[in-house]
């Protein structure tokens, strides 16, 4: 089991050998610059952004042509609770940088830590906005209601569901942790996850900005 | 062998055993193994849209009288073999749907992207086999949920390949219920398989090329490859935007779509069409690709403006995000805007413009070997660009005004996508067939196949230049309803029997795959005296693609005529002999 002797940054090369999502080795001598795993996380990334742009722009052409936004009759979204929640998306964030320091000083037992915190605020995140979706569809705001409700649930819902795939993501990196099969050398899998782990709580400020003022 | 760079596991120089059947053909990670599978599962879906679009040829030559020999299809499809209209509708929806979507694409992208990335950049698979494999099978559903959709109540989507909102958004409008629901999914779920396609080709294509292998050693079609796996990355997100909120519309009861609940049905059609124009390019890039090599290779000359080539292809993936709003004139788009997509189209026929002039170029004062792969290029170029020509008709808005969805855009579309890609795709087929079977084409037989499709093709499509001027419409069952289409119908009728031609001709193709794959003349290494990497391993290549080290490069890929050679070739990985010379 490897133990959590500090190994100070930058001494340790970013790849070693073949690790996870490092593909097969090319012709080339030299490592590529961003390994094949990161560089496909990015690409993914860019693709994910088009995706989201498509959502925000369709609800931009609703929100900004509806004479009222929100409409009259429609319940108002909860933004007390919601800005509590997005301290807890970006402390997650936070937490996911830290473990990526704690792999990469090979502190072990500090990582497996951080990457179950930051496991639990993205499951706290998910289950406030849950509770929020019940209330607000028990007070009637549905997909049915108008565009109004029909953006709010494909938009965040979307969020929500990167959020899960996150969580799903980070929960199997969290049991190579548990397993021992993590470490300065091995690292590229919490790396990349965390790359993904950024995006989505980068992507929440946008989205709760503009949907919920 | 440098210890810091370990053998790929399981290839061929490694002695390990050979993977079992279903490993090594089935659920395979070979990069040439899944391009294969991309290709015969294109060819079979293609032979199903072009039965539909036969079908649709007999319905406009002579509606509403039965086809011989269909009598067989069940009621709700066909009476007694005679089409109803909303069965006519499913079809030329379906038509384009599989043929763009589960015909061009796969063949150019997943066929030709797969097999020939990793052997022309010199590397011994994709970075990702795994996900490769399931790009492949995931695309594979998605076939099988598009073609799932005939069975269902209701017959398959029948809201045009466009699907336009609200048409679309309402069941009854159509008639059309869980068709077009699958149709949906089916393009969610292709929308998936490509992403994986494009991560794994971007990455392959900027990690693992070999050592020499610059960006500007790349051959054409890696260069044409890499843009068109961007433009699918950024573009194929939008569709699927679009179509979730489709579904939302018909399944959740929202009205993203309806105007009754606030809806806004033209934001369909800024979606659809911010993804549609990039995804033409996605059709032809790749196409302009393998026209570069093969007419290089067969004028024995390098390419004529190399750089130019490469920036023209930048230059038109970049200008294909800001055109998309000349799909829309039509709409009620504000007129001024219509203005600013009109000039923004006809720039793109200038890096077109230089891509033609540049495989002019490469032929002017060539040593041409007209081979059946060299004829097809050539075709591809010359209908090129009359498709290219009839575009800037469309581009300008006051002559879109009046042609809009007449047949003059029926005849547009199939002479930039038969003409253009198919074409393209036959040349590609017989030039790489050596290295993906290990034996050549049938020449004969490819030039039999060539002439009937070049000459059947022209007598098809070129016609419909003259019924769209005459307003015909673009998707009208029955032209006959309408007196003045009437002194048009002997066209319809010699139209439609060249289409029976061109459907016929390709079953000389189909004929001459099968045969050349079992019995064709067996081909060494570098059978077209080619120079770009894939011709230096063996024919098929072993797995892991060569059976030594990887190819180190030395140059560009079309050093032919070289003065430096001997022969008239000089592949990639051979060094220059005056620089082997002066280093000696």
């Amino acid at each position: 089991m490897a133990s959590s002797t500090a190994i100070p940054i930058r001494l340790v090369p970013a790849s070693r050998g073949r690790q996870f999502g490092e593909g097969l080795p090319s012709g080339d001598l030299e490592a590529p610059i961003i390994s094949n795993g990161r560089l496909a996380v990015l690409i993914l990334l860019a693709g994910e952004t088009m995706l989201f742009a498509g959502f925000i722009g369709a609800f931009l052409v609703y929100k900004l042509s509806a004479p009222f936004w929100p409409p009259p009759g429609l319940p108002r979204l909860p933004i007390e609770i919601t800005w509590a929640n997005t301290f807890v998306l970006l402390a997650s964030g936070v937490t996911m940088n830290l473990a990526v320091r704690a792999v990469r000083r090979n502190r072990i037992a500090r990582l497996r830590l951080l990457l179950g915190i930051t496991a639990l605020l993205g499951a706290i995140f998910l289950a406030v906005q849950g509770s929020e979706w019940i209330g607000l569809i028990a007070h009637g705001l549905r997909l049915s209601s108008g565009t109004y409700g029909a953006t709010f649930y494909t938009l965040i819902g979307l969020h929500g569901f990167h959020v899960l795939c996150a969580v799903v993501w980070l929960m199997a990196v969290f049991a190579a942790a548990l397993l021992g099969r993590l470490s300065a050398f091995r690292r590229s899998a919490v790396e990349i996850c965390a790359i993904y782990w950024y995006f989505v709580c980068a992507v929440w400020p946008v989205l709760f900005y503009l949907v919920y003022f | 062998m440098s210890t810091a760079r370990a053998e790929v596991p399981g290839a061929g120089s490694t002695g390990r055993p050979q993977p079992g059947f279903v490993r090594r053909c089935i659920f395979s990670t070979d990069h040439k193994t899944i391009g294969k599978q991309f290709l015969f599962m294109a060819l079979f879906m293609m032979a199903i849209g072009g039965a539909m679009a036969m079908l649709m040829r007999w319905e406009l030559a002579f509606p509403e009288t039965p086809v011989p020999l269909m009598s067989w299809v069940p009621e709700p499809y066909m009476y007694g073999g005679a089409i109803p209209p909303n069965t006519y509708n499913s079809m030329f929806t379906m038509h384009a749907t599989i043929m763009i979507f589960f015909v061009i694409m796969p063949i150019l992208v997943g066929c030709f992207g797969n097999f020939l990335i990793p052997l022309m950049i010199g590397a011994r698979d994709m970075a990702f086999p795994v996900l490769n494999m399931l790009s492949f099978w995931v695309g594979a559903i998605a076939a099988v949920i598009l073609l799932a959709s005939f069975f269902v109540t209701g017959g398959p989507a029948a809201a045009g390949w466009t699907s336009y909102a609200p048409l679309s958004a309402v069941p009854i409008y159509t008639g059309v219920d869980w068709g077009q629901n699958l149709w949906c999914i089916s393009l969610i779920v292709l929308g998936i398989s490509s992403l994986m396609g494009s991560i794994n080709y971007i990455t392959t294509i900027i990690n693992m090329r070999t050592r020499g292998m610059t960006f500007f050693r790349l051959p054409l079609i890696i260069w044409a490859l890499f843009i068109t796996a961007i433009l699918l990355l950024f573009a194929l997100p939008v569709l699927s935007t679009a179509l979730v909120l489709l579904l939302f519309d018909r399944l959740a009861g929202t009205h993203f779509f309806l105007p009754q609940g606030g809806g806004e049905p033209l934001l369909w059609q800024h979606l659809f069409w911010f993804f549609g124009h990039p995804e033409v390019y996605i059709m032809i890039l790749p196409a302009m690709g393998i026209a570069s090599e093969v007419i290089s290779t067969f004028s024995r000359k390098p390419i004529f403006g190399y750089h130019a080539m490469a920036y023209a292809m930048g230059a038109i993936a970049f200008l294909s995000w800001i055109v998309w709003g000349h799909h829309m004139f039509q709409s009620g788009m504000n007129p001024a805007l219509g203005s600013g997509f009109m000039i923004t189209t006809m720039i793109i026929g200038v890096p077109s413009a230089i891509k033609v002039f540049n495989w002019l170029g490469t032929i002017y004062k060539g040593n041409i070997h007209y081979t059946a792969a060299m004829m097809n290029a050539l075709a591809f170029v010359a209908m090129f660009i009359i498709g290219g020509l009839s575009g800037i008709f469309m581009a300008c808005t006051p002559v879109d005004m009046y042609i809009h969805d007449t047949y003059f855009i029926v005849a547009h579309i199939h002479y930039v996508l038969f003409g253009g890609s198919l074409f393209a795709f036959f040349a590609g087929l017989i030039y790489w067939f050596p290295k993906m079977f290990g034996r050549m084409m049938n020449e004969t037989l490819a030039k039999v196949h060539f002439w009937i499709t070049l000459v059947a093709f022209n007598c098809t499509f070129f016609p419909m230049h003259i019924l769209g001027m005459n307003g015909h419409m673009r998707r009208i069952y029955n032209p006959l309803q309408y007196d003045f289409l009437k002194p048009l119908q002997p066209i319809n009728i010699f139209i439609s029997i060249s289409a029976f031609v061109l459907g016929a001709a390709q079953f000389i193709l189909l004929a001459n795959i099968i045969w050349s794959m079992a019995k064709g003349k067996r081909a060494g290494a570098n059978p077209w005296r080619a120079n770009s990497l894939e011709w230096t391993t063996s024919s098929p290549p072993v797995h892991g693609n060569w059976d030594g080290p990887l190819p180190v490069v030395h140059h560009g890929p079309y050093e032919y005529s070289s003065p430096f050679g001997e022969e008239d070739y000089l592949p990639q990985n051979v060094e220059t002999p005056a620089k082997a010379a002066v280093a000696g």
